[in-house]
């Protein structure tokens, strides 16, 4: 039988309707269209279906959507606000820090939630904080740069630089 | 499969008493929806997050602690009083999975879970943790090192839940430690790992001392005979040799891919070792600064 699930998902209050085992990344994906966040090992191993659940970092894929009523989620889709990237998708794009961007998603929410719970982290810190968030094209260094230049320009006051877009080609 | 989130201790048990035999309880389900995906699903799915007894994390007047069986590794890890008093035992729940991890798993899981190479295990029974159980019999308290009887299997009846771990009160001048050994620094589980938990007497000389093994037999490891040769000691060389010697004889592991039998045991009375004079610097320091 399916369940009735009331929540918010970046902010606007939300319900949906479906099967005590279905996962919270099944039901964002299949049930709500929210394909942001990625499905790389359903397991908890390669956060590429990372969310915020309950103010909380969590693999989506490892979460019930029966476990999601009454809780706050913010997915992908809810970072950029007005139609102006984050600061950290900024990094991402003008550091070139993704190639085939499966990861991507999931990458930018671990680091918001880092970014939102310590602002000046050291590259070891951010190195350890994204060791849940695997890439398979990158390396990591582009990333962790990112990360780094986002967290500078945060704590900088450089938000209006910052999200001015550019051109990703340019960066090539 | 039907999904049941109770909101207090006596339906929780209501609950499994109903379902006994059928029903999987739930922490942070980090293991367990994995292993539903593949072993299939549960009749009943009993989350155990909203009742406030596994939720709860609170420091008594004596000193002890009580952690509930659901508190996740994060908040642990960020309980300043939990880390001062016992590092090794937040520091192991630290080892385990990323941060996406760490606000789910928990104590109870990882206990449950039951595997061999289960990080905070071998921590809870160096500490002499002792878990509360409760069923439709009543409550008991067990040893941790009592819990899991085989990989995958405690002695938990069907209908039984584990509510909280109980770490006791510190004596002065006393420390814990845990070192485990991966192949990859982070996101991996142990080959072999280690926990010390000990304390000095006003001279700085071992007054007793528990060590337990991670990874190296079938369940996690209470080395009882190889701690004796610490009493009394500062740890000396000699002695050292001796302690490794013996926890490499206590050592009954699995030979496989992740680590020959040879290896994890050579292994873990280096991390044995270690994880004691982590123990005793952090206790010694406690001495010297009074």
């Amino acid at each position: 039988m399916k369940q009735h699930v009331q929540t918010v998902i970046n902010g606007e209050a939300t319900e949906f309707l479906c099967r005590p085992q279905d996962t919270l990344l099944m039901v964002l994906r299949d049930t709500l269209q929210l394909t942001g966040s990625k499905e790389g090992c359903g397991s908890g191993d390669c956060g590429a279906c990372s969310v915020m659940f309950g103010g909380r970092l969590v693999c989506s894929c490892l979460v019930l959507a029966v476990e999601a009523q009454g809780k706050q989620i913010e997915t992908i889709e809810g970072m950029a606000q007005a139609g102006q990237l984050h600061p950290l998708q900024q990094a991402f794009l003008s550091h070139g820090a993704l190639q085939c961007g499966i990861c991507t998603p999931g990458l930018l929410m671990a680091a918001k939630a880092l970014l939102d719970k310590n602002p000046s982290p050291t590259e070891t810190e951010v190195r350890y904080w994204i060791a849940g968030n695997l890439c398979r094209c990158t390396g990591y260094d582009k990333i962790v740069r990112a990360i780094m230049a986002a967290a500078h320009q945060l704590r900088s006051g450089l938000n209006e630089a910052a999200v001015e877009t550019r051109p990703v080609e340019t960066e090539v | 499969m039907q999904y049941l989130a109770p909101l207090t201790l006596d339906d929780a048990v209501d609950a499994l008493r109903t379902a006994a035999g059928k029903a999987r309880v739930m922490a942070g389900g980090t293991d367990l929806i994995v292993r539903a995906a593949v072993a299939g699903l549960p009749t009943v799915l009993l989350d155990l997050k909203q009742v406030p007894e596994l939720m709860a994390l609170q420091q008594h007047a004596d000193g002890s602690f009580t952690v509930g069986a659901a508190v996740c590794g994060a908040d642990i890890y960020m309980h300043p009083q939990l880390r001062r008093a016992w590092p090794g035992v937040t520091e192991a729940m630290d080892l385990i999975g990323s941060a996406q991890i760490q606000n789910r798993a928990s104590l109870g899981g990882n206990l449950c879970n039951a595997s061999p190479a289960a990080d905070s295990v071998p921590a809870l029974i160096a500490a002499r943790a002792r878990c509360r159980v409760i069923g439709p019999l009543g409550e008991r308290e067990i040893q941790i090192e009592d819990v899991i009887i085989a990989p995958g299997k405690t002695c938990l009846r069907a209908d039984e839940i584990v509510v909280s771990f109980l770490l006791p009160a510190r004596p002065a001048n006393s420390a814990d430690a845990y070192l485990r050994m991966t192949p990859r620094t982070e996101m991996d589980i142990a080959v072999a790992g280690a926990a010390a938990s000990l304390v000095l007497d006003e001279q700085g000389l071992v007054e007793h001392c528990h060590v337990a093994l991670g990874a190296v037999s079938p369940v996690p490891l209470l080395a009882v005979s190889a701690v004796k040769v610490l009493s009394g000691t500062r740890l000396e060389e000699e002695i050292m040799s001796r302690f490794r010697r013996q926890i490499s004889a206590a050592c009954r592991p699995i030979d496989d891919k992740r680590g020959t039998a040879e290896y994890r045991t050579d292994v873990a009375a280096v991390l044995a070792a270690r994880a004691v004079q982590i123990a005793y610097d952090r206790a010694n320091q406690q001495r010297i600064d009074g």
